[in-house]
């Protein structure tokens, strides 16, 4: 069974897999607006979507380090750029949608928004904080920043993450079950991360591109 | 001369405690049944539970209102599957889910406190109580988001006028019922109940102030606050308490749901002000439902000629 998983893993089906699979809240997005079942407020509707998917592919892509280790699959690794992008394309769907109908496309309104209000301040910084790390994800720029400057500079997907579930904190008025519930799954990816690097000290890991 | 004495009573000739407290509904479905087979009826009042019998009914609206906006009201589909009713769950589509077996008659409104009459009305009569008035207004969440209604009712102050408040009262505190095994998901939300909400007297005596008990031509459905719910339009929504069982005229301001949760999110006056910002959010422009792009949110929601008076002289971001 576990060779067939591992063999699973590395077919390059499994990548088609993992990329229709995020592309699907997207067609179930559209399928529900072509049913006109978006609700009496879209646009609300539509980011809130878009929003919780950016963060649970965030999640889901921070599970990847974790998953590898505890399950000895270190082959998970292919999936985790691409889960990582996708998180970013849901984060750029989000962010459309408030500086379109929310803002109407004046950047400065959007900045005075940004300045004021924290909920929108640790939502923006999040999201321009993956920016860097989107353009940087492929083979040749791992090349040329060198494998532990690149896996420093994304560390940064550990705020982002975190900003994430405060920015959806803060939205919430007193039904804080769910950003709890992302919280709790962000702290124990987090503290996994945490213990792993207290209890061995090990020496520099090389970062295997995705292939 | 035989006296049945109590103990000769078993528990099987008591009318089992679920089959007492559908009694109605029991009837009526069998009333049903038997005239679905007698005529071959429309079969689709079956699955119509007891309270849509009263949520839906044509209302006689006999006046339409000169504080009626001429703005286009939204569809009855998006007043009914947008709502905000923690009871019946937080998600906006909630209440049009889980408000639909809601039990709305028999349905008793107390009105009481610093009162000379105290008394109690049933669903029935405070239909009947006043001529029913169509008040188109525009609804203004705190959320930032706006809808324009086709209310019915009539003005609060018919009502308080009637128990005729003694000198001592200032206030008007309202309360929802709460019933916890119609209401199964309140749990979750996060706010203590039975919701309450208040005014002040001046406000509850308000013209525009509307004690309401339809939209769009028909007694309230359930989720939008059946049977019986207030309108306040120049405040934002949370403050139109829904389902109401207790109207009290009281000395003192009362304790609001919202303030009680968030004393620095939410005030007791709460009236809409584009010029003060809830603080996690601006309230300077709102997305009225059916619409893409915000507009510009207005003082009082549009009803300064009528409310600013109450507010002569009050610092308005002290008393938000």
């Amino acid at each position: 069974m576990r060779d067939f998983f591992r063999k699973l893993l590395v077919s390059k089906w499994s990548k088609v897999a993992v990329f229709l699979f995020c592309l699907l809240p997207l067609g179930y997005l559209g399928l529900r607006a072509y049913q006109g079942e978006v609700t009496a407020n879209p646009v609300e509707y539509i980011q809130h979507f878009t929003g919780d998917w950016t963060l649970r592919l965030l999640l889901i892509t921070l599970s990847v380090t974790p998953l590898r280790k505890l399950l000895s699959l270190p082959n998970l690794i292919r999936f985790r750029r691409m889960l990582g992008l996708f998180a970013f394309s849901y984060a750029c769907l989000h962010f459309l949608t408030y500086i379109g109908p929310d803002q109407s496309f004046s950047l400065s309104g959007m900045w005075k928004d940004v300045v004021k209000r924290p909920f929108v301040t640790v939502g923006f910084l999040g999201f321009v904080l993956l920016i860097p790390l989107a353009l940087t994800s492929t083979k040749g720029w791992i090349r040329r920043l060198g494998g532990k400057r690149w896996q420093a500079l994304h560390r940064l997907i550990y705020v982002t993450a975190l900003c994430g579930v405060v920015h959806y904190y803060w939205l919430v008025k007193s039904d804080h079950r769910l950003p709890l519930l992302y919280g709790a799954i962000l702290a124990a990816l987090l503290l996994y991360r945490l213990v792993d690097s207290l209890l061995k000290p090990r020496p520099a890991v090389s970062v295997s591109p995705a292939s | 001369m035989s006296i049945h004495k109590e103990g000769d009573l078993t528990y099987a000739d008591v009318t089992p405690r679920s089959v007492y407290f559908n009694r109605r509904q029991i009837l009526r479905a069998m009333g049903i049944v038997g005239a679905a087979a007698i005529g071959g009826r429309v079969v689709s009042h079956l699955v119509s539970p007891e309270t849509v019998a009263l949520a839906g009914a044509k209302l006689n609206v006999t006046v339409k209102s000169p504080f009626s906006t001429t703005e286009k009201p939204n569809t009855f589909d998006d007043v009914t599957h947008y709502n905000n009713f923690y009871e019946f769950g937080t998600d906006k589509g909630d209440p049009a889910k889980y408000a639909k077996n809601f039990r709305t008659s028999p349905w008793t409104l107390t009105v009481e406190g610093e009162v000379k009459k105290p008394a109690q009305y049933s669903i029935e009569d405070i239909v009947k109580l006043a001529p029913l008035e169509e008040r188109i207004y525009r609804h203004r969440c705190v959320e930032g988001w706006s809808m324009v209604v086709p209310w019915i009712g009539y003005s609060l102050s018919t009502l308080i006028k009637l128990s005729e408040p003694t000198e001592k009262a200032r206030f008007v505190a309202f309360q929802s019922l709460y019933d916890p095994s119609q209401m199964p998901l309140a749990g979750r939300a996060g706010i203590d109940f039975p919701y309450v909400e208040g005014l002040r007297l001046d406000e509850a005596m308000n013209a525009l102030t509307l004690l309401c008990v339809g939209m769009y031509g028909e007694s309230l459905p359930n989720q939008d606050g059946a049977p019986v719910r207030l309108v306040v339009p120049w405040k934002y929504g949370f403050k139109s308490i829904k389902s109401i069982v207790k109207i009290r005229c009281v000395k003192g301001e009362p304790p609001t749901t919202w303030s009680r949760y968030a004393p620095t999110e939410y005030g007791f006056y709460s009236n809409v002000n584009p010029y003060v910002d809830h603080p996690r959010w601006s309230q300077a422009t709102e997305r009225r439902l059916g619409e893409i792009l915000k507009r510009k949110t207005l003082m009082f929601n549009g009803y300064s000629d009528q409310v600013a008076s109450l507010y002569a002289g009050m610092d308005l971001k002290k008393y938000y």
